[in-house]
């Protein structure tokens, strides 16, 4: 009548016999898979094994080769400035032939740290909602919605910057920030509306879904049993919360790198919005210019080798800056994942 | 499960319990829901203080739910009740579940220390949580939680290492200190044991038995024997439902119900 195990001495004597049984049955079948690689006698396994290694191996060589190609078609220019082409600011293609890619790395990085400043706590607060505090018939939808985002041509986010961010940030906030921080370095010159404002914020609207979805990821990753102890110990929903964001910092942080490789190489709607001039400025209503919209814009211009050359080491920069990024953002993440598995 | 067995059991607990000591605790009727779904039926028990007793039982039978909702950690995982839990005469429902869990404080099946915290902050998370700073006292806060535990001489040396990285035992213990260290009166334990080898097992149980000088005691266990060891009163539950609570000792040689003796003597099924 009654069908549930109490955990009798019978039925432990049971229970550990059907362990030794599946201990029994597991030797056995390594011993044949050991039997399989030498007496090589399943050969669709090994087929299968060995092919996707050769992909696995394929897009890794692909990314050396492509560095490879970079670096040897911009010897030109590598030779003739050497590591002053990271730090000197003429980017003088039309007279003096001479290749500074100073303002670009800085407009790259400037315009994705501001996209930054204005994403993370906005993405963590959405992935901490949706995570901690939100209920589930409330999350999928949410989840849904922001990842939405994410799937979004970059030429619309630039067209609707153009039309819409644009005029807003010229006729209203511009004028307003000026008004209100005269003195500010930040807030000087003439409003156009386009500049590193703009494309700081375009940025931020598109890191946002990254930041939020992988964060939210995170976040779920950490296993209950910690909440758990957190209440047990008469914490608050909000200290809970900041036992779960303190288990996971590695993982967000990884998280916000994601983010931050996304704007660094974001080209289209950057380009379109933030003035494409190059110069290093402290004011945010500057027009700027960053290394993929420089690519975009100049690529068929590149009439001189030295030209073409200069243009191709700064894609080899890009390049290399992006994929140290997302390595380390991947492995942070990775870390954070794996540790509650 | 008739209605003349309940009245059995409630019989059982006047003759057994109440007239000898001040209860800690007071169960009145208490049920509890997931959904529409009724896990714990109708369940009333006077749990003394300063003593141990284990709730055993089969798999799903509502122990763990019982724990929870002692502390209102079944709110936690959506679960509901009815009927009343008193913690010395104050019912829970009327308290804040905050200051409930200081008083009641409770360990887990699987060690759960804060990984990204050290040992020591991991004994004084909770006194952390509700603003305690002062370095001088949390030290021999942890000191004495530590040894009350009975951990103090593996780590004294390493309070500050990851709390992560100590044996699965004394993950456990520290999460024991971790809970004494903000000085319940009572503590809950589900399973406390069962994820341990026969070492820890040991080093637990030597714990609680030293443990309920001081602190009214919970524990659910699967083990017989282990129930057996360390309790001075046992509750069985069946389906929800309290079949027998009694003396361990009576429990455990002459028990009431046919359903306990099967249940002990492993005749189940
Ligand atoms: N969070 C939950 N949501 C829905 N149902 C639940 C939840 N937790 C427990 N239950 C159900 O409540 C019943 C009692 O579960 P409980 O965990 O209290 O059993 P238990 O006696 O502790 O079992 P075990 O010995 O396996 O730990 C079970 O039928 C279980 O499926
Ligand atoms: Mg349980």
């Amino acid at each position: 009548m009654l069908n549930s195990p109490g955990e009798s001495l019978k039925e432990r004597e049971s229970f550990e016999k059907i362990q030794s049984y599946f201990k029994k049955s597991k030797e056995k079948k390594t011993s044949g898979f050991l039997n399989k690689i030498l007496g090589n006698n399943n050969l669709g396994d090994i087929i299968f094994e060995r092919l996707t290694l050769l992909f696995a191996v394929l897009v890794f060589s692909l990314v050396i080769f492509m560095g490879w190609e970079m670096y040897s078609h911009s010897v030109l220019s590598i030779k003739q400035f050497g590591l002053n082409f990271l730090v000197n600011s003429t980017w003088d293609p039309a007279i003096t032939q001479v290749f500074g890619a100073l303002p670009m790395i800085f407009g790259t990085i400037v315009s994705s740290l501001i996209g930054l400043i204005i994403a993370v706590p906005l993405g963590l607060s959405v992935a901490v909602f949706l995570s901690e505090l939100a209920p589930a018939w409330l999350e999928k939808p949410l989840s849904f919605l922001t990842e939405l985002l994410a799937g979004i041509p970059s030429v619309i986010y630039g067209l609707w910057g153009i039309f819409v961010l644009v005029p807003w940030l010229r006729d209203v906030v511009e004028p307003f920030l000026q008004n209100e921080f005269p003195n500010s370095p930040f807030f000087q010159g003439a409003p156009y509306g386009y500049g590193m404002l703009a494309a700081g914020l375009i940025l931020s609207i598109m890191v946002l879904p990254i930041i939020s979805s992988i964060s939210r990821d995170i976040l779920k990753s950490v296993p209950d049993a910690q909440r758990e102890a957190a209440y047990a110990l008469g914490a608050t929903r909000w200290e809970v919360t900041k036992i779960v964001l303190s288990n996971a910092r590695s993982g967000l942080l990884g998280a916000i790198m994601l983010g931050f490789g996304r704007a660094i190489g974001e080209t289209m709607a950057v380009t379109m919005v933030i003035g494409n001039r190059a110069g290093i400025s402290a004011s945010l209503f500057d027009p700027s210019y960053t290394m993929a919209s420089v690519l975009a814009n100049e690529f068929t211009e590149a009439t001189t080798d030295l030209y073409l050359n200069a243009l191709i080491e700064l894609a080899l920069v890009l390049f290399i800056i992006t994929i140290l990024i997302n390595m380390l953002a991947h492995l942070l993440v990775w870390s954070t994942e794996r540790k509650w598995k | 499960m008739k209605i003349n067995e309940q009245i059995d059991i409630s019989a059982i607990v006047e003759e057994n319990i109440q007239p000898q000591m001040a209860s800690k605790i007071s169960v009145k009727d208490l049920s509890a829901f997931f959904g529409k779904t009724k896990v714990l039926k109708n369940i009333s028990i006077e749990l003394p203080e300063k003593k141990v007793v284990a709730i055993i039982g089969p798999s799903g039978c509502g122990k763990s739910t019982f724990l929870r909702s002692i502390n209102r950690m079944h709110e936690v995982v959506g679960g509901t009740i009815t009927g009343n839990i008193f913690l010395d005469g104050e019912d829970i429902m009327k308290l804040d579940p905050v200051y409930l869990r200081r008083k009641i404080g409770m360990v887990f099946q699987k060690p759960n220390p804060f990984p990204t915290m050290s040992i020591f902050n991991n004994v004084v998370a909770g006194l952390k949580l509700n603003g305690f700073r002062n370095r001088k006292a949390l030290k021999e806060i942890v000191e004495k939680s530590l040894k009350a535990a009975a951990l103090w001489d593996e780590v004294k040396d390493n309070l500050n290492d990851s709390g992560a990285n100590i044996s699965g035992g004394q993950q456990q213990r520290l999460c024991i200190a971790r809970t004494i260290a903000v000085n319940p009166d009572v503590i809950l334990m589900d399973e406390p044991a069962s994820a341990l080898d026969p070492i820890s097992t040991a080093k637990i149980e030597e714990l609680i038995f030293e443990l309920k000088k001081d602190f009214t005691i919970i524990i659910v266990t699967h083990n017989m024997q282990q129930a057996a060891r360390v309790s001075d009163y046992t509750a069985f539950f069946y389906m929800g439902e309290l079949v027998e609570y009694s003396d361990t000792k009576k429990m455990f040689t002459a028990p009431d119900k046919k359903q306990t003796e099967d249940y002990i003597t492993g005749r189940f099924g």
